[in-house]
């Protein structure tokens, strides 16, 4: 959880790094491409709608308001902006659903070391290409191939290490990364000195090119996702034995190693595809932050793994829609930073494990526990009050408890107490007599009893087969008599041969009569 | 790291394998089941290589060995039993489960089917392994330490089915580290310490003489040996 956590951090500086670089950097011109392609639609003809057209010289272009730029982009006018979304939106759901494997195997960073790694792959792919035939070196089906094989490349080189060395693999993963991407770094300065490599197109490859996806790309990616997605699908229960228990797996006759290699052969595919929406070294978010997120909201893997299909697309649809808003800031780390705002979200209001409802049920079980204490409380001091061994109903209601009485009860302080009295009174277990006395209410005695009942029975069972001495067993039954249920409390009656209704008597009470 | 380990288990009975810590109980297991790798040596189950009688095998590792924090209900990783029998691509459907809720209730969890494994007590847990071997109907059964750190009703339980799987013919071999019990619980033993000690009936085998040589400490050169083998792996 703490890698997770840790993970995720810097997945999201990351992208707020490349949010500033993106907004200084003179080569960033692809974000700006959202105008452009704009520009392109032909509703967006219209000059006002188009702010800086390049050649707009002539008069200078009245920038749009933001809203009425955020309704262009939500009534989806125009064609570019439908299939940028598309796009972007496909490659999100299918990205959450393949990492939700990745993470429940415990390798949230392959993804990563498979972007970083695909880097050479493209300048490689780049110099093959210009070098048979030049002016070829940007063919994009060539660049994915090439990104595809050191993808590969690096995500073997991850589980060679890992297998043949006593390297952990925290650190074998850390070492190819670096190591694929320093390779990917000294290629392309040999490519920007290649007549022809203006390598500003192929660095779009690095932070993602979101704004200018075609036609063509979403097609690709509607492809790919549709085999990725139909794959993860039928092999899901042989993925869920492979992340749950490897070694059971193994045994039972599964080929483990090559579902392995299939699971990353999907993530492979994922990454190079994904690359183009919100760059290679970004990528890593989009595969692990969505199925993060959906892990606060189920127990339940189908669940889980539709919730990060849902959460992927959704961080990628609303982050498009924000990106075409502010046409300067890099889409691909928009996209990152919507997710990692659904995953805050997540990570508070979740109804299976999100902090506010971890803290409403310590708070209910911590009432709870005031509550039985109280209410036992009271009843020892009608006990102590009244000659019989066992107080009566009637004796229970008819006595008065005062605070000062109360307090002596148990070490708690008058605050706490005065507290656990009122919310005992809201619920209609005791009810005011005066100041600072009450009387227990006839549900309130029955529970009185009830939990009485419960305390006692459970002590005599700690003392007769757990061997407690009569001076601890009070301290002892305090800790478990909150969790005691009926069925609980049934077996206690069975073991210790007690008859349905009567209390016993104190142990405290046995334990001096039987000394004297 | 075990060497010399040369044992016929006889059939339909329950066998306990016994040793000190770090003497290989574990690696006996997984060896068996090919899932670390043997410098030399054959397992043969039922008088076939272990390949061809994969299915007549059923394995329950160490509770701790996996993620209980895991996504997935009891049900769900008894039903992992079976994904063998339902076979590739194929879904879990309702027959399924039932057939894994009614293992659930053999091992008394019936009414905890539906629960996310992390919200059960680690002797539950056990139990939830042990259905899970129970589901693939095999007539070999290998596990290790599924007494460790259990409670006293998930005790019962384990040996009220370890008792039924023997008087179906069925066999189990259980890497056991309660010495008071063994010979309450088990017919034959296996004593282990980086070589076998001694094998054979309880009654004649788990003797204090056997203990002492099984539990005389580790040994040195042989460890060390062991160690230079791997590496050179």
């Amino acid at each position: 959880m703490k890698q997770l956590l840790s993970g995720l951090v810097v997945a999201v500086l990351g992208a707020i790094v490349l949010v500033e670089a993106h907004n200084t950097s003179e080569e960033g011109h692809s974000f700006r491409d959202w105008p452009i392609t704009f520009s392109i639609a032909p509703q967006a003809t219209t000059v006002a709608h188009a702010p800086e057209v390049p050649t707009a010289n002539a008069s200078p272009p009245t920038p749009p308001t933001l809203l009425s730029r955020l309704w262009r982009v939500l009534s989806l006018r125009d064609y570019n902006t439908r299939v940028v979304l598309l796009g972007t939106t496909i490659l999100g759901i299918t990205a959450g659903i393949v990492g939700t494997f990745m993470l429940l195997r415990k390798r949230a960073l392959v993804g990563d070391v498979v972007g970083h790694s695909a880097l050479p792959g493209i300048a490689i792919a780049f110099l093959v290409m210009e070098g048979l035939s030049p002016g070829t070196g940007k063919w994009l089906p060539g660049l994915l191939a090439g990104a595809f094989v050191f993808g590969v490349a690096g995500a073997v080189s991850v589980m060679l290490i890992e297998k043949y060395s006593r390297i952990k693999p925290d650190a074998a993963m850390a070492m190819t990364l670096s190591v694929f991407y320093g390779l990917g770094a000294a290629l392309f300065t040999v490519v920007q000195k290649v007549p022809g490599g203006n390598a500003a197109g192929l660095k779009t490859y690095l932070s993602g090119k979101t704004a200018s996806l075609i036609t063509d790309d979403v097609w690709l990616f509607a492809v790919v996702a549709g085999v990725v997605l139909t794959v993860t699908m039928l092999l899901m229960k042989e993925l869920t034995i492979l992340c749950f228990d490897g070694e059971f797996a193994a045994a039972d006759g599964w080929p483990v190693f090559w579902l392995d290699t299939l699971l990353i052969g999907l993530v492979v595919t994922v990454t190079i595809i994904g690359m183009q929406s919100v760059g290679l070294i970004l990528v890593v978010a989009t595969l692990i932050i969505p199925p993060a997120s959906a892990r606060f909201w189920t127990d339940d893997l189908r669940r889980m793994t539709l919730g990060a299909g849902l959460a992927g697309g959704m961080s990628s649809f609303f982050g498009t829609i924000m990106s075409a808003l502010f046409p300067h800031v890099a889409a691909g780390a928009v996209i990152v930073l919507t997710g990692a705002c659904l995953f805050a979200v997540s990570l508070l209001f979740g109804t299976k494990r999100g902090v506010l409802i971890h803290w409403w049920r310590q708070r209910q079980l911590r009432r709870e526990v005031g509550r039985v204490d109280l209410l036992r409380a009271a009843f020892e001091l009608v006990e102590h009050a009244v000659s019989a061994p066992i107080p009566e109903f009637d004796e229970l209601t008819a006595h008065e408890l005062s605070l000062a009485d109360l307090l002596m009860m148990r070490t708690w302080d008058a605050a706490s107490l005065q507290r656990l009295i009122i919310a005992a009174v809201r619920e209609g277990l005791m009810h005011p007599t005066g100041k600072d006395t009450w009387r227990l209410t006839r549900s309130g005695a029955e529970e009185a009893r009830r939990l009485a009942r419960n305390h006692r029975l459970w002590e005599m069972y700690l003392m007769k087969y757990a061997h407690i001495a009569p001076s601890h067993v009070d301290r002892d039954a305090d800790l478990i008599e909150h969790v005691l249920d009926p069925e609980l409390v049934a077996e206690l009656e069975y073991q210790l041969d007690h008859p349905d209704d009567e209390i016993p008597q104190s142990s405290h009470a046995t334990s001096v009569s039987s000394l004297e | 790291m075990i060497w010399d380990v040369d044992y016929d288990a006889p059939a339909g009975k329950l066998i306990a394998i016994v040793g000190p810590n770090g003497a290989g109980k574990s690696t006996l297991i997984k060896a068996t089941l090919d899932l670390v790798p043997k410098v030399s040596g054959d397992v043969r189950v039922f008088g076939q290589p272990y390949e061809e009688q994969r299915t007549r095998v059923a394995y329950v590792p160490q509770r701790t060995s996996v993620d209980w924090d895991f996504p997935v209900s009891a049900q769900d990783v008894v039903a992992m039993g079976l994904y063998k029998k339902i076979g590739w691509c194929r879904p879990v459907t309702r027959r399924w489960r039932i057939e894994a809720r009614e293992a659930l209730d053999r091992v008394g969890l019936a009414d905890f089917s539906r629960r996310q494994i992390s919200q059960l007590s680690g002797g539950q847990q056990q139990r939830v392994f042990l259905a899970r071997a129970l589901v693939q109907r095999a007539d070999l059964y290998l596990m290790d330490e599924p007494f460790a750190g259990v409670d006293a009703a998930t005790e019962r339980a384990i040996l009220q089915v370890l008792r039924d799987l023997r008087s179906t013919g069925k066999t189990a071999l259980v890497v056991h580290h309660d010495l008071q019990t063994v010979a309450d619980y088990f017919d034959h033993v296996l004593l282990l310490n980086m070589r076998l000690v001694a094998s054979g009936p309880t009654a004649e085998v788990f003797t204090e003489e056997n203990l002492r040589r099984t539990y005389g400490g580790r040994l040195a050169l042989l460890d060390q040996v062991g160690t230079r083998l791997a590496e050179g792996q």
